[in-house]
């Protein structure tokens, strides 16, 4: 069994009124892609949202490499190596690539200081980020802005990464480029945890899942069981893996 | 993957796609204004008073305005009690000038310097009243504009009120040095040497504001700041800090401001932040909420358009930057040099 880097055991979050995560229980083993799968509203986003400490847990715990994270703020659970890729990107639209890189390297001053090494490891996952270096990132297509996204998150080592559905509304060209770059990740070791909705990305990717409903994990597992299982992926997720075929 | 630094990164050596075009647009209509005031004018000496004037005017606004955009763009705070730093500062210049008159006397340097030394005062007296109304007054309402507008007015009305205390209700007179009386002339123009003073100090906040905004990671910051604070808090950096920072910053220019403007109109009242609330709200409103580009250009917009219809369409003045507001809005609803998420 491998150490889990990140452990979530009984975690509630209220928005407002709203009671959203009911208790969620679920860990990210080391080195690892774990996938967090569900339907619309299944409390995935909100989930990572109170990893981040974007919506602090009302109730439950979040320990990362063992260590609570219990009403730590937002920049400090990102200085303890978590990076997180939000739905909507989260890119700086007026600033450019460069830029947008320079913010996300916390220990460079300017865009001399990054990582040479690093980035053109990046400019071979992403090349359309070389070539728009210069470029405003708001006029990027938005699968350039994924990868942007998804590339301001490693360009400095975390421990762990968490990414909210990045294939949401794009081409399927992308998707592919974009599951080459998160399988070249799984070459070295990145723990991530993937929110997706598309479930052959999951397949191709995931090592471990948990299936939420209703902001409680109903389902944790290795993918690949889920992924031969179609009587249990309708059940979970009203899907059949055939039907994406 | 050993970290290592190599100026390679700074700029990759493929670049197949050029930088992105700047936007002239704005800077356009700023230049298509002044020239169409000139046939309007008819006499080219007038023009080049006007139009100086105008851009002195502008870079007054422009100094007062700035520490606004900021605080509005970056921090989403509608800040009307901006005005009490502006009235600060420049009740403290009447402070530390009258103080300081004996010691200059008649030297032109030593003048100058007293201008000078009250300026700093005034931004350290107004950065350090922005820090504790920061505290006390807007961090309780982040988020809350409804609430944001009424408190900070309410600041506002005891901000004065307090000034009244200290410095009574009535004019004070700020007379310019006579170092800094009088004019050039350019030909038959007649160009105040105070203006020319004005323009070189609000060039200069503008070129440290562009320098900081765009050159240095807090600017960076700053800027990621007024697009998504979120975001600039998971890549792990503490927004709160820089609000604070900023709105600092902001109360201390709006207090350079203050004397630039006292020292403008040669007095000061206690209401005369509210009395230029109007005009820099409406010069960040056309210049697009968060920028400061936008700000410096509508400023000088605005200026110029007070300066050119007080000369030909004096009753027309007093709405005419409503009507320039208007137009610009009508063309760019969002303002010259709109924010993005804004």
């Amino acid at each position: 069994m491998t150490t889990p880097l990140l452990e979530l055991s009984g975690v509630h979050t209220h928005i407002g009124a709203y009671h959203i995560l009911h208790g969620v229980d679920f860990t990210v083993p080391a080195g690892q892609v774990t996938m967090l799968l569900g339907r619309n509203g299944a409390g995935k986003s909100t989930t990572l949202r109170t990893i981040m400490g974007l919506w602090q847990a009302s109730a439950g715990e979040v320990r990362f490499q063992g260590a609570s994270l219990k009403g730590l703020a937002t920049p400090d659970i990102a200085g303890r190596g978590i990076a997180y890729v939000p739905e909507n990107m989260g890119i700086f639209t007026d600033l450019t690539v460069k830029e947008n890189m320079v913010l996300a390297a916390r220990s460079a001053r300017h865009a001399g200081e990054l990582d040479t090494q690093r980035l053109e490891w990046i400019f071979g996952l992403f090349p359309a980020l070389k070539k728009f270096w210069l470029y405003p990132a708001g006029k990027l297509s938005g699968g350039q802005k994924q990868m942007l996204a998804v590339a301001r998150a490693i360009c400095e080592p975390r421990a762990l990464i968490l990414i909210d559905e990045p294939s949401k509304g794009l081409a399927p060209s992308i998707i592919h480029n974009l599951v080459s770059a998160f399988n070249e990740l799984k070459r070295q070791q990145t723990t991530i945890l993937l929110v997706e909705q598309n479930f052959m990305m999951a397949k191709a990717l995931g090592d471990t899942v948990a299936v939420m409903d209703d902001g409680r994990v109903v389902h944790r597992g290795a993918m690949a069981e889920l992924a031969e299982d179609e009587g249990l992926q309708q059940r979970l997720l009203g899907l059949s893996l055939g039907a994406h075929q | 993957m050993s970290a290592t630094t190599a100026p390679a990164a700074a700029a990759p050596a493929v670049a197949a796609v050029p930088k992105a075009a700047f936007d002239w647009r704005p800077l356009a209509l700023l230049a298509a204004l002044m020239v169409l005031a000139l046939p309007a004018i008819g006499s080219a000496p007038t023009w080049v008073t006007l139009t100086v004037a105008g851009l002195a005017m502008g870079m007054i606004i422009f100094v007062i305005a700035s520490g606004l955009t900021l605080v509005f763009g970056l921090m989403d705070v509608l800040n009307f009690g901006h005005g009490v730093f502006i009235a600060l500062g420049a009740f403290m210049a009447t402070t530390v000038m009258a103080g300081l008159a004996p010691w200059a006397g008649e030297s032109a340097p030593a003048q100058i310097a007293s201008v000078f030394a009250a300026m700093a005062v005034a931004m350290a007296v107004a950065g350090a009243v922005g820090w504790a109304f920061e505290r006390v007054i807007v961090r309780p309402v982040y988020g809350l504009h409804l609430k944001q507008i009424l408190i900070t007015m309410g600041g506002m009305i005891v901000g004065e009120e307090i000034i009244k205390v200290v410095w009574g209700p009535l004019q004070i007179a700020l007379p310019l040095p006579s170092a800094l009386t009088g004019s050039w002339l350019l030909g038959d123009a007649s160009i105040e040497k105070y203006r020319v003073l004005a323009a070189l100090i609000g060039l200069a906040v503008f070129a440290a504001l562009a320098f900081t905004l765009n050159r240095t990671k807090v600017g960076l910051l700053i800027r990621a700041g007024v697009q998504d604070r979120e975001m600039v808090e998971s890549l792990g950096y503490r927004i709160r800090q820089l609000f604070v920072g900023v709105f600092v910053a902001g109360s201390a220019l709006a207090g350079l401001g203050g004397v630039m403007w006292g020292l403008y109109q040669q007095n000061v009242v206690p209401q005369i932040g509210g009395q230029v609330n109007v005009l820099i709200f409406i010069v960040i409103i056309i210049g697009g909420l968060g920028s400061t580009l936008g700000c410096f250009v509508g400023a000088l917009l605005v200026g110029l358009m007070a300066n050119y219809t007080g000369f030909l369409a004096p009753k027309v003045a007093l709405f005419s930057n409503i009507g320039l507001m208007v137009a610009i809005l009508l063309w760019r609803p969002q303002g010259l040099y709109p924010v993005t998420n804004r």
